[in-house]
């Protein structure tokens, strides 16, 4: 058990230490790969804690995905540290209201979970059953609609994005593969002899 | 005494397996990039290298001495940190996929339950040593191939993602061993994946070509746009764990390649003088053909334009593995007609 809790502790330290770090580091490159460092931290908590499905799914979405698409914009940024810290102290007390309410959230949240956590489960789950055969098993029946509404968002966020960047610029010259690819040596080349001090005219 | 047997021997165990796998990795490598430059050599009728010890076998081995023996440089705008840790990041990323890789019954240092979502997470965060590389060195050209090449490896990992996915349906389950033992039929080495999912091996091949910027996909390094890619400022040993970090990817994916597809230790028929010969040797041999692939594509291929290589990804391939995830699915659900497969789903 002890080398199990020194394991949650080296990897909640750095998981807090590194989220501290994506605020405070002046480099917002910087900040995006503390914010990765976390990221992997929080999916070593989910190994621990036997949900290693959950873990690599984290690593894939968050960390394969999402954090590369971080990643781009902040290194295309051309940021000014000295505007950006103007600012500061002007929308600190909103900063600090915002912050306030998410802590008593989490607090309730918390509080309400240690309540629930001492119910038994309704049925105990068998051993030898893998913890992604268990997520299948009530994603797709007991949370149905739950996981289709959700789908659902992703679609109409997907289609919104392509909605605001599509734009049909007329006087585009576009490529059509499929004339580019049925093209023939026929179409493509002609060849000629040409004879010296003629030139292509000569002998058309 | 319990602490003892419950905790130091098991990691002493893990740590000799892996240090274990480790030379014998890094020893296959040098030979695996000597086998790349012989065949390609080949092709184009050229010798290769032949005059460091006999046959030139030991080309590798005096390559990897004058990368080590020379100065590294790091450009005055770098970012340090970050320039040093890349190629750490991306070779390290490699060597780390092959802990769940099974050569043979239960020859695996870590048999874990979603071992082919660790391998497809950990090639997913391999783009970070490429992406960080062509930010730190803060020069034009690295950091124009560096989003390329992200932009090329995002792209590829969706499809590859609906490949693996489309096995885990047939097999039935994320572990690895429990993948090559699904495909242990009585047709032999037809009963392999690779004959039902045919496709999807094709799709799995080109596009494990595009995820290790392999000839014909290397726009990364295409030297007559930009110069050597994202690797331009870097040399001697930083430079040498980029190049180790993608021979290594790519037996990564030879392997992937040989438990998905090519039914992993499995012998190629099953009956007596084939199932004599020990698992791993089949699985090596399966190996090395999918790299011998990978080299005669390096050969033969000319390179991609970028914009095909995006529309490959995006237009043919994730639409057609997107669809064949559908049509398996059906197939394991309702069976096929005129009795060919009974419906397998529960």
């Amino acid at each position: 058990m002890i080398v199990q809790a020194i394991f949650f502790y080296l990897f909640a330290c750095i998981c807090v230490g590194s989220a501290f770090m994506v605020i405070a580091s002046r480099n917002p490159v910087h900040s995006v790969l503390f914010l990765i460092l976390a990221f992997v931290n929080a999916a070593g908590l989910f190994v621990l804690m036997g949900a290693e499905f959950l873990a690599m799914i984290l690593i894939v979405v968050y960390v394969g995905a999402v954090a590369v698409l971080f990643l781009f914009v902040v290194m295309m940024l051309d940021v000014d540290f000295a505007e950006l810290r103007q600012g500061f102290f002007q929308y600190l007390p909103f900063g600090m209201v915002i912050g306030g309410i998410f802590l008593a959230e989490l607090v309730l949240v918390v509080g309400a979970w240690t309540l629930g956590s001492n119910l038994p489960l309704e049925s105990p789950i068998p051993a030898h059953i893998t913890n992604t055969e268990v997520i299948g098993l009530v994603l797709y029946t007991r949370y149905v609609y739950f996981f289709e509404l959700s789908g659902i968002v992703l679609l109409v966020a997907m289609i919104g994005a392509i909605v605001l960047t599509l734009q049909h610029r007329v006087r585009v010259r576009r490529q059509k593969i499929s004339s580019q690819v049925s093209r023939s040596r026929a179409t493509a080349i002609e060849v000629r002899t040409v004879r010296p001090g003629q030139g292509l005219e000569g002998n058309a | 005494m319990d602490f003892f047997t419950t905790y130091v021997w098991p990691v002493i165990v893990i740590a000799a397996e892996s240090l274990l796998l480790l030379v014998v990795l890094l020893v296959a490598i040098a030979y695996v990039l000597y086998a790349d430059r012989k065949i390609w050599a080949a092709v184009q009728m050229r010798r290769g290298p032949n005059v460091v010890g006999p046959w030139g076998l030991f080309q590798s081995f005096a390559d990897l001495l004058k990368f080590v023996l020379k100065e590294p440089v790091i450009p005055a705008g770098a970012n340090k940190g970050v320039f040093l840790l890349a190629p750490l990041v991306s070779c390290v990323l490699a060597l780390a996929a092959w802990a769940v890789i099974p050569v043979n019954v239960g020859w695996v240092i870590a048999n874990i339950n979603v071992g082919i979502l660790y391998i497809f997470a950990i090639s997913s965060l391999g783009v970070y040593g490429i992406i960080m590389a062509g930010w730190a060195s803060n020069s034009k050209y690295p950091f124009l191939a560096a989003l390329r090449s992200a932009a090329q490896m995002v792209s590829y990992e969706v499809s590859i993602g609906f490949v693996i996915i489309t096995v885990l349906l047939v097999a039935g389950s994320l572990n690895l061993s429990q993948i090559v033992e699904a495909q242990n039929g009585k047709y032999g080495l037809f009963s392999w994946y690779w004959l039902p999912l045919l496709p999807m091996f094709v799709i799995f091949y080109v596009s494990a070509l595009a995820e290790t910027n392999r000839p014909p996909f290397d726009l990364v390094e295409a030297e007559s746009e930009l110069v050597a890619g994202f690797m331009v400022e870097y040399g001697s040993t930083p430079y040498m764990m980029f190049m180790l970090g993608e021979y290594v990817a790519i037996s990564t994916m030879c392997a992937m390649a040989t438990i998905l597809f090519l039914g992993g230790w499995l012998p190629p028929a099953p009956f007596a003088p084939f199932t004599w010969v020990p698992g791993v040797v089949w699985f090596v041999l399966k190996a090395l053909f999918m790299f011998f692939l990978f080299a005669m594509a390096k050969a033969i291929v000319p390179r991609y334009r970028y914009d095909q290589l995006m529309r490959l990804g995006w237009k043919v391939f994730l639409p057609l593995s997107l669809a064949m995830v559908v049509i398996v699915a059906a197939v394991l659900q309702f069976g096929l007609p005129f009795g060919l497969l009974a419906p397998q789903g529960g």
